[in-house]
């Protein structure tokens, strides 16, 4: 915790010493923690385990995009209703969603968000069909690199704070419960369905915000932002970084960005190299890179002591 | 009030009536047991209390509510608990998260998702005590997935209790357990306040009998004795039981 | 009447490239409770190896046996090797078989470059063919058949082998196997080697048809997914049916809706999931 306070004072204080792309690699880093947090809620916490997760980021992107460009409603009402869009989706979805069990519930999320990726790319008079949105621009006040970094890391630091108080109240007992043992979570009282419902929405509002700070990154979306392939993105990183332990995610998100940018610009074999990692992580640390060094840390101190 | 009244209690699936006409009221305060062969319907009885199947006919009352069609939850928060014959717990969580978890189950708490649970005094006091009443306090810290056997089926029991049950149904406790630790098992049961009514079912008819005030015997879906655990030892009612079985299970048919 | 006879039997067709697929993805994860994102990479190097070999010699039956072969040995060694490290953790699996996906993508580029690779279709076959007057390819024909053939032969061993008779318990149960004596891990890396021949032979049959460029994988396994999915997991003929459903409905769909493809495929999924939530013919 203590560690965690530090890196980010840290990152506050040398901001103003960074270039604008190191900024936007950072501000990208934190987005990405943001959404891999939202997925932990939902895959590590709940043990709800969804291929559709960027529907939601990419939903909410879409929707403040729109009526951004195409309605001209200002920055202050466009975002937040982005994020009432994904919500409300979320709302919907899951109610056919959760009838089904783990495994189906895979495909289903996946089915979803491929319906709404396929209407992004048909429906081009609407979403701009495969060129997607582009010419958003920030407001003022937070225009340049440093100004929405601090944006960002300001939101960063809220959602974590929120979720982190969702994971130990005992709502987020109840959720790992449910993770653990349904049937005995019924047994002792719990609506169960009622909690995965519940988060379900909490997953899909901080997927959202994500998805609004994504948006006003890159100041454009296009349907890459609701593809399978982010989804299996940000599974990945809540994966690798160790699920159900919400700082797990926001390394793993981390490591995804750094591994992305940078592997990409020493070889041409950058997707191998991360395929490779995958592989490596699987086998050896299947419980997430963040549990696999905690371990590795017990081990020790146990050894010392 | 009765804290559990079966009327005409039947369950079909796939062809097997599975629970023919059963009729059972117990009384507060008792211990019943149900004893019967594999597939005399003991399970599916439980199944069909509890919630998790539904009767093709007949009611229940769980003290005093019609729960016949009632979810599983529901009839937790009018006082049912139940532990399964196969241990049922939150593996990767430690014995005092599981016991949390059990605790914060009926308490006005159980949505609150703005504070933690270190806050919540009364849920951290319940669990604590809990587990020091049973003995499982120097676990506290231990993941349940690591626990013995043994200690796992005494906290599949505990957990029941968590909720301050009325009504407790208990599906082969002793199950996989060594003479030893069935004494054991059956020492928690008979330590149990009067204030909860329990339903056993038991394939152990020597624990059966210590535990139990009266017996109900059941073979192919229908109750076929009832009475104390003295009057169901005698040979006519326990042959009817056990008809066809090989001696093998804890009663010896007599031929 | 043209309409209707070239569509269904493009439906038809696709189909049974798709079972290819569907039946060895829905059979790994019936047995083995194995979520095979690499799946595609199997009809992807099929494809691949099977145009490389007909470009070297001239040849399609050879290639094609090489590229079924290669990629049963490769199907084997990936389980005996890697998955069965990994037993029911699904989620790893995923993962290990996500990054197998990228490194077989990224092999698959190295080697065979960026530009679709349009392979031949075998002269044997090529041809049209008359049904009712209407002019039809007989190479998809013969894909048709190939399928069906494959569909009954994959059912009868099932129902009436002691091998199938294995593989049917094994998906009833797969704790039960270990029990009578059965040598489980042989049989795993026989079935998955089994399931990823049979993508590769998708990947060389279907590769004339839908052609095979990098990315190819991606879409094919994801397709697959869906006809499983729709199918019941673990279930042989429900992914037959499925494969039909599916086949059919894409290409009705692309005649009717152009714009709309992949929204004619996952539309009904999920009305089909809505209403029976384990797919047509699987079990909870």
């Amino acid at each position: 915790m203590v560690a965690a306070a530090a890196v980010i004072l840290a990152l506050a204080a040398g901001a103003p010493a960074l270039s604008a792309y190191q900024l936007d690699l950072l501000t990208q880093m934190l987005t990405y923690a943001i959404f891999a947090m939202s997925l932990d809620i939902l895959l590590g916490y709940t043990g709800l385990p969804s291929l559709g997760h960027a529907a939601y980021f990419g939903l909410a992107a879409y929707a403040t995009a729109i009526i951004s460009l195409r309605l001209s409603v200002p920055f202050a009402l466009a975002a937040p209703a982005g994020v009432a869009a994904s919500v409300i989706a979320a709302a919907l979805f899951n109610l056919l969603a959760l009838r089904t069990s783990r495994g189906y519930y895979l495909m289903i999320t996946l089915a979803l968000s491929q319906l709404l990726w396929s209407l992004a790319v048909s429906w081009t008079e609407l979403t701009g069909g495969d060129n997607g949105l582009p010419g958003l621009e920030r407001p003022g006040a937070i225009a340049s690199a440093a100004g929405f970094f601090y944006v960002t890391l300001t939101v960063f630091i809220v959602s974590t704070l929120a979720l982190s108080v969702l994971v130990r109240s005992p709502v987020g007992y109840a959720l790992k419960g449910v993770r653990e043992n349904e049937g005995r979570m019924r047994a002792l009282g719990y609506d169960v369905w009622k909690y995965k419902y519940f988060a379900s929405l909490v997953a899909a509002l901080f997927a959202a915000i994500a998805g609004e700070l994504f948006l006003y990154l890159n100041g454009f979306v296009s349907p890459s932002a609701l593809s399978v392939t982010v989804s299996a993105q940000v599974l990945m990183m809540v994966l690798v970084g160790a699920a159900g332990t919400l700082f797990g995610p926001i390394l793993g998100a981390v490591m995804f960005v750094l591994l992305q940018y940078v592997v990409s610009s020493y070889t041409q074999r950058w997707l191998f190299v991360i395929g490779f990692i995958y592989v490596i992580i699987a086998l050896y640390a299947p419980q997430g890179v963040l549990a696999f060094l905690a371990e590795r840390l017990r081990r020790r101190t146990r050894r010392a002591a | 009030m009765n804290p559990l009244v079966i009327r005409n209690l039947s369950c079909s699936f796939g062809g097997v009536r599975a629970l023919d006409n059963v009729s059972l009221q117990l009384e507060p305060g008792e211990r019943r047991a149900i004893i019967g062969t594999n597939g005399a319907g003991k399970t599916t009885l439980f199944n069909v209390i509890n919630g998790q199947l539904a009767p093709s006919s007949g009611k229940i009352w769980i003290l005093g509510e019609d729960a016949t069609y009632a979810p599983i939850h529901r009839r937790a928060a009018l006082g049912l608990g139940r532990t399964f014959q196969i241990t049922s717990l939150f593996p990767r969580l430690s014995v005092l998260d599981n016991m949390l978890v059990a605790v914060a189950a009926l308490t006005r708490f159980h949505f609150v998702f703005w504070r933690p649970v270190a806050a919540h005094a009364e849920i951290i006091a319940r669990a604590c005590e809990t587990l020091a009443r049973w003995n499982l306090w120097d676990l506290r810290d231990q993941l349940v997935g690591n626990l013995s056997y043994g200690m796992q089926r005494q906290l599949e029991i505990v957990l029941a209790l968590a909720g301050s049950p009325k009504l407790l149904l208990l599906d082969e406790p002793m199950a996989g357990l060594s003479a030893a630790e069935t004494h054991l098992a059956s020492d928690i049961i008979l330590q149990l306040e009067r204030s909860v009514t329990v339903l056993l079912i038991e394939h152990d008819l020597a624990a059966s009998f210590r535990i139990a005030d009266r017996v109900t015997a059941m073979a192919e879906g229908r109750v076929v004795a009832e009475g104390t655990p003295d009057e169901i030892r005698t040979d006519a009612t326990l042959r009817r039981i056990y008809k066809g079985a090989p001696a093998a299970s804890g009663g010896a048919v007599r031929g | 009447m043209t309409f209707w006879i070239v569509n269904i039997l493009n439906g038809l067709s696709l189909a049974m490239i798709l079972f290819l697929l569907a039946s060895g993805l829905t059979l790994a994860f019936g047995l083995m409770r194995i979520v095979n994102m690499a799946h595609g990479s199997f009809y992807l190097l099929g494809a691949y190896l099977a145009f490389s070999a007909m470009q070297a010699s001239g040849y399609f039956l050879p290639g094609a046996v090489i590229a079924v072969m290669a990629a049963a040995a490769l199907g084997m060694a990936i389980q005996r090797l890697l998955l069965s490290r990994l037993h029911k953790q699904e989620l790893s699996q995923a993962l290990l078989t996500l990054g197998l996906l990228f490194i077989f993508s990224d092999i698959a580029f190295w080697i065979w470059g960026g530009n679709p690779v349009l392979p031949l279709q075998p002269a044997l076959f090529s041809g049209t063919v008359n049904i009712f007057g209407v002019p039809y390819p007989f190479y998809r024909l013969f894909l048709i058949g190939v399928g069906l053939l494959l569909a009954l032969l994959l059912w009868y061993s099932l129902d009436n082998t002691k091998i199938g008779a294995i593989i049917r318990a094994g998906l009833d149960d797969e704790e039960m196997l270990r029990g009578i004596g059965v040598n489980v891990p042989l049989l795993f890396a026989c079935v998955f080697a089994l399931a990823a021949g049979l993508a590769a032979l998708g990947g060389v049959l279907g590769g004339p048809l839908l052609g095979v460029f990098p990315g190819a994988d991606f879409e094919v396994v994801l397709l697959a997914f869906v006809v499983v999915t729709v199918g019941g997991l673990g279930s042989i003929a429900g992914a037959f049916w499925a494969s039909l459903l599916v086949g059919l409905i894409d290409n009705f769909g692309n005649a009717w809706f152009p714009q709309l493809s992949l929204f004619t495929i996952f539309l009904p999924m999920i009305l089909v999931l809505a209403v029976r939530p384990t797919g047509l013919m699987g079990r909870a």
